[in-house]
């Protein structure tokens, strides 16, 4: 039997990142995910790996960009106003399409809010937070596993895309304990990196950059941008599929949300309640598809999200035409974490 | 026949955006001529920062990455970082170095990171137009100080290369100007020293060259080079502040 841990959420992402080859973590503190880099700090040495702490949220992911630009695997993590921090640098990198992974352990806000589980950075993480009309690729992990593999995972598409990628958690996924199960990461063929920098070494130069003035240049290289987008939203959505085959209201939600709600969905089947939960693992590219197929039979939809509405949006954008929508949401706050009790409370206003 | 003078093998062969008397295609030449002169064409990774000094590798024959305004130590910090084997140089302006990049400028030296950075000094922000940067000297007229910079308003003009020194993380940390054939001598010195620095293992390396900005400053090329002498040169002196190598 494989050997598991017991393993917090935010530890989970460190030993996923070391086993995916990640050798470089530069970060600034910010609570809740300050397990980061101190496991980092830690545990980088023992593989020759580097861990610095930087001066600053935007100095931490810029040196991800220079380790990203020598191709190799490099990160960064903070929670939500580091992240707005880092916004520059990830849209930089989203135009100059350099792979590398930011964790978002996400905290209450606006501003400096809180540092209860919260929802509130989603349309931040899948809109393209920063300037310029871009994406990333976003994962949101609603189990230790998962932000094992899910970081795994992550890296492998970035150098496939190559693209940021970003982990959306939160305090619950990220402080919580778990079993474990490590395992190597999984064979997956990889693009060669016939971009990354290496001093001309006899070759042709390479440069990376954002800037494109030449005429007509800089619309062709969004145009590229958004074929990519296009390839990974018919390629690279994932999604969990908990009993909708026979549901006659599926819940969704992601992340920390999308767990209190599976528990509120198996309180209802014990009461004889056709309810399924439909969680989007990939929040970009969004699993329009499998909210689309479902919604031709089940017609009632219920989302369930730590915040007043975001994800909601996209749901309602993928659904069949005559399917009903209703959202549940409690921006985070001391207290504010809803009972799976009140979430079934919800599935039988809307059943 | 013996050749006397050549472009350097590190230097495209292709023309310039600069202006008439602007001194960063001089610069340029320097700093190609060092990389050659020390074999490392090859193996340099470049830093390009924003500003007049954003089309580094459209001029240099090197890998380079385009960094976000003010950024590029920390994103040299990053390269040289994952590939301690590469020569890593950052080339930055004023206004990216010493006012948006101060805190990157000043924590990558304090850290000893084995780069070195060329720190170009024309007291202006010259791409966006003229506007006022932290090392426009006292009284200076420029877009955003149209009546000319006061202490008591806007500060005072600062010096890198000394604030710099001041850290023990600092290797080796000199001014030079490109404004006479004597000043363009000693300038290529120090940037070869500042090179031979992370070469030989020996840390952080910082070289602020003052140069023209006769567009912005409104004045013709030899009025510009003239200010360099006659006004930068006496607020911003020219010198070594620290070679703890004594190279």
């Amino acid at each position: 039997m494989a050997k598991r841990l017991l393993v917090r959420g935010n530890e989970a992402i460190c030993r996923g990142a070391i086993e995916a080859g990640c050798r470089y973590y530069f970060g600034y503190p910010i609570t809740p995910q300050n397990d980061i880099p101190e496991y980092m700090s830690r545990e980088m040495p023992n593989v020759n790996g580097v861990f610095i702490q930087a001066e600053s949220e935007i100095a931490s992911v810029n040196m991800v960009m220079g380790a990203a630009a020598t191709g190799a695997r490099a990160m960064t993590s903070s929670s939500s106003p580091g992240i707005s921090l880092k916004m520059e640098a990830i849209s930089y990198m989203a135009g100059m399409e350099l792979p590398c992974l930011i964790v978002n352990i996400s905290r209450s806000g606006p501003g400096l809010g809180g540092i209860d589980a919260s929802q509130g950075d989603y349309f931040q993480a899948v809109k393209g937070g920063g300037h310029g009309g871009y994406h990333i690729l976003v994962l949101a992990p609603a189990s230790i596993q998962e932000m094992y593999d899910l970081t795994m995972l992550a890296f492998d598409l970035a150098e496939i895309y190559r693209i940021p990628a970003m982990i959306l958690g939160d305090a619950v996924v990220g402080q919580m304990k778990e079993p474990l199960v490590p395992h190597p990461r999984p064979d997956r063929e990889l693009p060669a990196k016939d971009w990354a920098l290496r001093g001309k070494s006899g070759g042709e130069q390479r440069y990376i950059k954002s800037l494109y003035l030449g005429d007509g240049e800089l619309e062709a290289h969004n145009w590229k941008l958004y074929a990519k987008y296009q390839e990974m939203k018919a390629k690279e959505s994932r999604w969990e599929d908990f009993l909708t085959s026979d549901a006659d209201l599926i819940v969704t939600g992601f992340g920390s949300a999308a767990r209190i709600a599976k528990t509120a969905v198996m309180m209802a089947r014990e009461e004889g309640l056709k309810v399924g939960l439909l969680r989007p693992i990939t929040l970009f590219p969004f699993p329009s598809a499998a909210f689309a197929e479902r919604t031709l039979r089940c017609k009632k939809i219920l989302d369930v999200e730590l915040n007043t509405g975001q994800m909601v949006e996209d749901v309602r954008l993928s659904v069949a035409r005559d399917a009903e929508v209703h959202f549940y949401g409690r921006p985070s706050g001391t207290g504010s974490l809803p009972t799976p009790e009140e979430i079934l409370g919800q599935i039988k206003k809307y059943y | 026949m013996h050749q006397v003078f050549k472009r350097p093998v590190s230097l495209k062969d292709v023309q310039t955006h600069f202006c008439p008397g602007c001194h960063h295609g001089t610069i340029h030449r320097l700093v190609a001529e060092a990389l050659d002169e020390f074999g490392l064409q090859q193996e340099t990774i470049g830093i390009a920062s924003i500003g007049c000094s954003v089309f580094l590798y459209y001029y240099f024959d090197i890998d380079v990455i385009e960094t976000p305004h003010g950024r590029a130590p920390a994103v040299a910090t990053g390269v040289k970082r994952a590939r301690p084997d590469r020569f890593v140089f950052t080339y930055q302006g004023d206004g990216d170095l010493a006012a948006i990049g101060t805190a990157e400028i000043i924590h990558a030296a304090n850290r000893g990171e084995h780069i070195s950075v060329v720190f170009v000094n024309n007291t202006t922000y010259g791409m966006t137009g003229g506007q006022m940067a932290p090392t426009t000297l006292l009284g200076q007229r420029t877009s955003t100080s149209p009546t000319g910079r006061k202490p008591e308003v806007e500060g005072f003009p600062i010096r890198m290369a000394e604030l710099l020194s001041g850290l023990d993380g600092v290797a080796f940390s000199a001014r030079a100007a490109v404004n006479t054939p004597k000043n363009l001598m000693d300038a290529k010195k120090q940037i070869k020293k500042a090179f031979r620095y992370q070469g030989e293992g020996k840390g952080f390396s910082f070289v602020e060259v003052l140069a023209a900005c006769p567009t912005n400053w409104g004045m013709n090329a030899i009025e510009a080079n003239e200010r360099v002498g006659r006004e930068m040169c006496e607020y911003f002196k020219l010198g070594t502040f620290k070679n703890t190598a004594g190279l």
